[in-house]
């Protein structure tokens, strides 16, 4: 825990678990926000219904991590703080969880990337040297497995149905795949985080979500799209143009009305 | 947790978990009326700590789900009210909550209600039946239900739509 994060930013305290806390945490936290975009417009109120319920799954998840990552942080600082109160640069999700939400092909591809990262990612985690990060991971894996069930067999429905519903479904896979790069692409925090046992390492990670993606685009008639050399960096908090708008609606009650209660 | 550390008591403490885990019997899911606390199987330990606090560990069911903190009230309320304070309420974390914890008094009660009572995990997938008509013709309409523990499926045979509580 006495290595120099180099990568952290303005804002952020030191440390890997820290730091790799906000990353996970803030990435369910900002695809919930997303897919609660969705609620009341949704094509079918099934869908509504799973892109919501899903959303509140990610939700709690995110509201474990952070109310962690508050109390390793040692600064009195709430999950509230940490969801409502950050400027931009502090967030550490990836940049594919805050795309915006487009068509519903855009919507479950990808909510399929993520899912079929996030659940190698929590079946690993599960049994981290920390073991809170472990007791948090092996629950939220239950539900990571259904989303991913229910994204896998609407990817599946999309890319082998109707001609324009792979030509779209393919088209929201290659806009979205070069983001997919920096959930893999280890740096500083995700290496000290292995190191320390906290974390798996990416490179198996990125094996194990290869593997299952494949199997899926398969099935799905989708052609696995190119890899990008080019990188976002939103688990350094740099963020694509969209973030700010996202945070906008996701701060406004806080901002205008600080410490407001339900 | 601190308070995991500290011995139970050995001795006559049986008579307050006992009248404590049949007041809790009663405390309905604010979401399911028709099961108790224990038939969810969320009620993980209920033990009488050696400075008297009546320490209660409960097991959410979804990360997400809304009904957690109103449940803790519930159980806590109900608790006080059968004079049975101090009490501690903790989160029981890991192992995560299952399904299967479901007891088969709740699964019948669920069935009654209408909600088809999930399977056993292990026996997945297993056929559904309609908890009105009992047929086996049955199909799945969503993953997703009116709350973060239930599907949605309809009946071929009496054409009545239901909810299934999710298997995990």
């Amino acid at each position: 825990m006495n290595a120099a994060p180099t990568d952290a930013v303005r804002g952020a305290a030191p440390g890997p678990l820290f730091e790799y806390l906000l990353r996970i945490g803030d990435t369910g936290l900002v695809l919930a926000q997303r897919l609660g975009e969705w609620v009341g417009h949704a094509p079918a109120i099934e869908e509504d219904l799973g892109l919501a319920n899903t959303a509140l799954d990610l939700l709690g998840q995110a509201r474990m991590l952070l109310s962690y990552a508050a109390e390793i942080e040692g600064r009195s600082r709430t999950e509230d703080d940490l969801a409502f109160l950050r400027e931009e640069s502090e967030y550490r999700n990836a940049t594919l969880a805050e795309m915006p939400n487009g068509d519903f092909g855009d919507t479950i591809a990808r909510q399929f990337l993520l899912d079929a990262y996030q659940v190698p990612l929590y079946e690993r985690l599960a049994g981290s040297r920390d073991t809170r990060l472990a007791a948090i991971a092996a629950k939220a894996l239950k539900e990571s497995r259904y989303h991913l069930r229910y994204s896998s067999g609407w990817l599946v429905r999309l890319g082998d149905g109707t001609e324009e519903s792979h030509a779209r479904a393919q088209a929201a896979l290659e806009r979205l795949w070069p983001y997919t790069g920096e959930l893999f692409d280890a740096d500083e925090t995700d290496r000290q985080a292995l190191a320390d046992g906290i974390a798996p390492d990416p490179a198996e990670l990125h094996a194990d979500w290869s593997a299952r993606v494949d199997v899926v685009l398969t099935e799905a008639t989708l052609a696995r799209p190119p890899e990008s050399r080019y990188r976002w960096y939103g688990k350094r908090g740099r963020h694509s143009e969209h973030f700010g708008h996202l945070l906008a609606e996701l701060q406004f009650l806080q901002r205008s009305h600080p410490g407001a209660r339900w | 947790m601190s308070d995991r550390a500290l011995p139970t008591m050995r001795h006559a403490p049986e008579s307050r978990v006992v009248r404590a885990r049949s007041v809790l019997a009663s405390v309905p899911d604010p979401e399911i009326p028709v099961l108790s606390v224990l038939d969810l199987g969320i009620v993980r330990e209920i033990e009488e700590l050696a400075d008297g606090t009546l320490r209660i560990a409960i097991s959410p069911t979804y990360t997400g789900c809304p009904a957690t903190a109103t449940i803790r009230a519930d159980v806590a309320a109900a608790l006080q009210g059968a004079g049975l304070a101090p009490l501690r309420i903790v989160d029981a974390l890991s192992p995560p909550w299952t399904s299967d914890w479901i007891s088969e008094q709740g699964r019948r009660k669920l069935r009654e209600f209408g909600i088809a009572p999930p399977g056993k995990v292990a026996a997945e997938p297993a056929p559904i039946l309609c908890p009105l008509c009992g047929s086996t013709d049955t199909e799945r309409i969503s993953e997703f239900g009116s709350t973060p523990c239930k599907a949605l499926h309809r009946c071929r045979a009496c054409r009545e739509p239901f909810d299934r509580f999710k298997c995990i």
